[in-house]
């Protein structure tokens, strides 16, 4: 059975495989130089990345695989495994050799479900080992436009266990769909389709909820204020939304609101602090000019008892929430797997 | 001799639809069976509970004594449509058979695909109809089951290809000494390979036993109209035909015809299936289903 699993998967595997395998390498050759790069330079690392071509390139690269390779596994790898053999019905000949339909699909779901973590984990390994660096740069309070702190979204998702466990959930989900749709090409868009969009909500919707953020309220000040949003045109706009700098490096900001003295949260702002519209881009002559009137906006705002309630994650709670998104995905594969077994044992013929 | 298959109030449905209901049958070991109904009649249900493909919703199955499905190394299956693995040689099958079934007869297999002349190295996708079939009953065979269970093996075949592949089935049936159980909805086929009939329609057993003792029960008689009432009581009514003046009689009887108004004629293989075809299931409500029991 091994050999015949062996046999269906070993160009779908040397296709995904090879890919992989050469950006292990490629990592692997280049990121000892990038190390380097960051015990020379030290604090000008991430600046002196502005000016370099390969690693930017690389960095962006090995992103991208992490979030391709998922999606690819569940559509390319999963749905297909049983689906293809309901369709051509060629379960109905294997089924007919002395071997169990449950083994059967054991050994395919194992061999196949292994290679797919192993692989997408020797790939975050070796993308997560080459950015550290990097990482390590901006969680050091580096300033960069082009990198953003691992902890934020789109690199959380491309970093450690997170793409293990996606891939795990892809390849068990396209064998599920597989096995009740019994159509290879609807199997696998389906898949692909729910994977991405997976992809897309976890970080809103789901990982905000799988661990306590840290709680805080700050006074907004002319020195920490970030975002300032304005609703309607014309003389008299109406002041939205304020968001202000936590002054942790590196965490991930979940949600910035304004709350009033008994600490309920405003969706319009009272229409003076309109005057606390910050000057201009950060390091501009605008900004740093003294502005009285913006001045006495702020000490309203703090004398009335207006606070900036924020929540986010810290940097040293990454392996956490890591390991937590990890678990709940396993746990999601382990599930679905299961319904397959429970599946494959009613009449498909 | 034990029954190689074995089936009590067996029915299977679809949703809201009976594709097989009370189904009573008992298959002695060392036939070939020609299971034989029109298109739709269960066939393939009967088959796929027997190889243990479906679960039964009503009644049991037995197969070579034991529940379906338990006995995997034992019985040998080709399924509807000869399936194959398209981009898998011809080699590659062999060793899925082999690396699958302990009791694999490799020179067996070998011998077979050397002797329809196939290249080993061709993909099964690449295969004609019939030379597909040959490589799906190679692999039944080489299993070395005790029962080989053959569902519509023929059915898209061309004349020529059909008579191959049957004569090669029963060549491999004397060498083998295995019981078959062989689906079709040709009587030509079952005339061709076998010695056993069940004959399945609207999901019931009409009739079954050895070909030789029905042909040798079963009569045709014409003469002067006449009751089906009125016929002595060992003589099963099968189908019955009148004219303002004659009636023709399709009848079962172990006894001899003593009644001279009749004229008795032999029945082909071909009459006698068409003739339980053609008969609607509630006939005959105060007569028992005509079976051979024994």
């Amino acid at each position: 059975m091994i050999w015949l699993t062996w046999r269906q998967f070993r160009v779908q595997f040397l296709v995904v495989g090879s890919v992989v395998a050469a950006a292990i390498v490629i990592l692997a050759v280049t990121g000892p130089g990038l190390a380097d790069d960051y015990q020379r330079l030290t604090t000008e690392f991430i600046r002196n990345l502005g000016f370099q071509r390969l690693n930017p390139q690389l960095h962006y690269i090995g992103q991208a695989l992490l979030y391709a390779v998922p999606p690819v596994i569940g559509a390319f790898w999963g749905a297909p495994l049983i689906a293809r053999e309901l369709e051509t019905g060629t379960h109905r000949l294997v089924w007919s050799q002395s071997i169990g339909r449950r083994r059967w699909l054991a050994t395919k779901i194992g061999m196949t479900g292994l290679s797919a973590i192993a692989i997408t984990g020797l790939l975050s390994l070796a993308v997560t080992w080459w950015s550290d660096p990097i990482d390590d740069a901006i969680n050091a309070g580096q300033e960069s436009n082009t990198y953003l702190p691992r902890m934020f979204p789109p690199v959380f998702s491309a970093r450690g266990l997170v793409p293990v466990g996606y891939a795990a959930f892809a390849f068990a989900l396209g064998v599920a769909v597989g096995l009740v749709v019994r159509r290879t090409l609807v199997a696998l868009a389906v898949t692909l389709a729910v994977v991405i969009l997976v992809q897309i909500l976890t970080p809103t919707f789901i990982r905000p909820h799988l661990m306590a953020p840290t709680d805080r309220t700050i006074v907004a000040s002319a020195e920490n204020i970030r975002g300032f949003m304005l609703d309607g045109s014309g003389p008299s706009p109406q002041v939205k939304q304020i968001e202000v700098a936590t002054g942790v490096v590196g965490a991930w900001k979940l949600t910035d609101e304004t709350v009033d003295k008994s600490g309920k949260a405003l969706s319009v702002l009272p229409s003076w602090t309109i005057d606390c519209e910050p000057g201009g881009p950060p390091g501009t002559a605008r900004e740093t000019s003294p502005n009285p009137k913006r001045d006495a906006c702020f000490q309203r705002l703090a004398d009335e008892g207006y606070r900036q309630h924020v929540r986010y994650f810290t940097a040293d709670t990454f392996w956490a929430l890591q390991w937590r998104e990890f678990g709940l995905f396993m746990l999601l594969a382990l599930g679905l797997t299961g319904f397959s077994f429970w599946r494959i044992r009613r009449d498909l013929s | 001799m034990t029954a190689v298959l074995q089936a009590h109030g067996l029915g299977k449905r679809y949703g809201r639809r009976w594709a097989l209901t009370d189904c009573d049958l008992e298959v002695p070991s060392g036939h070939v069976v020609g299971l034989v109904g029109p298109n739709g009649a269960g066939k393939s249900t009967l088959l796929n509970l027997a190889v243990g493909m479906l679960s039964p919703t009503t009644g049991t199955v037995e197969v070579l004594g034991t529940a379906a499905g338990t006995q995997q190394a034992k019985v040998g299956y080709v399924a509807q449509d000869t399936p194959t693995y398209s981009r898998l040689s011809i080699t590659d099958h062999l060793k899925l058979g082999a690396r699958l079934n302990p009791g694999w007869d490799d020179s067996l297999a070998q011998q077979r695909i050397q002797h329809l002349g196939l290249d080993p190295k061709q993909r099964a996708g690449k295969l004609s109809g019939g030379q597909r079939a040959q490589l799906a009953l190679t692999l039944g065979l080489a299993k070395r089951p005790d029962l080989l269970i053959l569902d519509e093996p023929v059915a898209a075949l061309d004349p020529l290809a059909r008579r191959e592949f049957l004569q090669d089935l029963m060549q491999a049936v004397a060498e083998q000494e295995l019981s078959v159980v062989l689906s079709s909805h040709l009587v030509s086929d079952v005339e061709r390979a076998c010695d056993y009939l069940i004959v399945l329609v609207d999901s019931r057993v009409q009739v079954n036993g050895e070909i030789d003792s029905l042909l040798a029960t079963h009569f045709r008689l014409t003469g002067p109209r006449r009751n089906a009432k009125d016929l002595p009581r060992d003589q099963h009514v099968v189908t019955e035909s009148h004219t303002d003046r004659q009636s023709t009689f399709l009848i079962r009887t172990d006894k001899p015809i003593l009644d001279p108004a009749w004229n008795v004629s032999q029945l082909t293989l071909e009459d006698l299936v068409l003739a339980y075809m053609g008969r609607t299931a509630p006939a005959q409500p105060e007569r028992p289903l005509l079976e051979v029991h024994r």
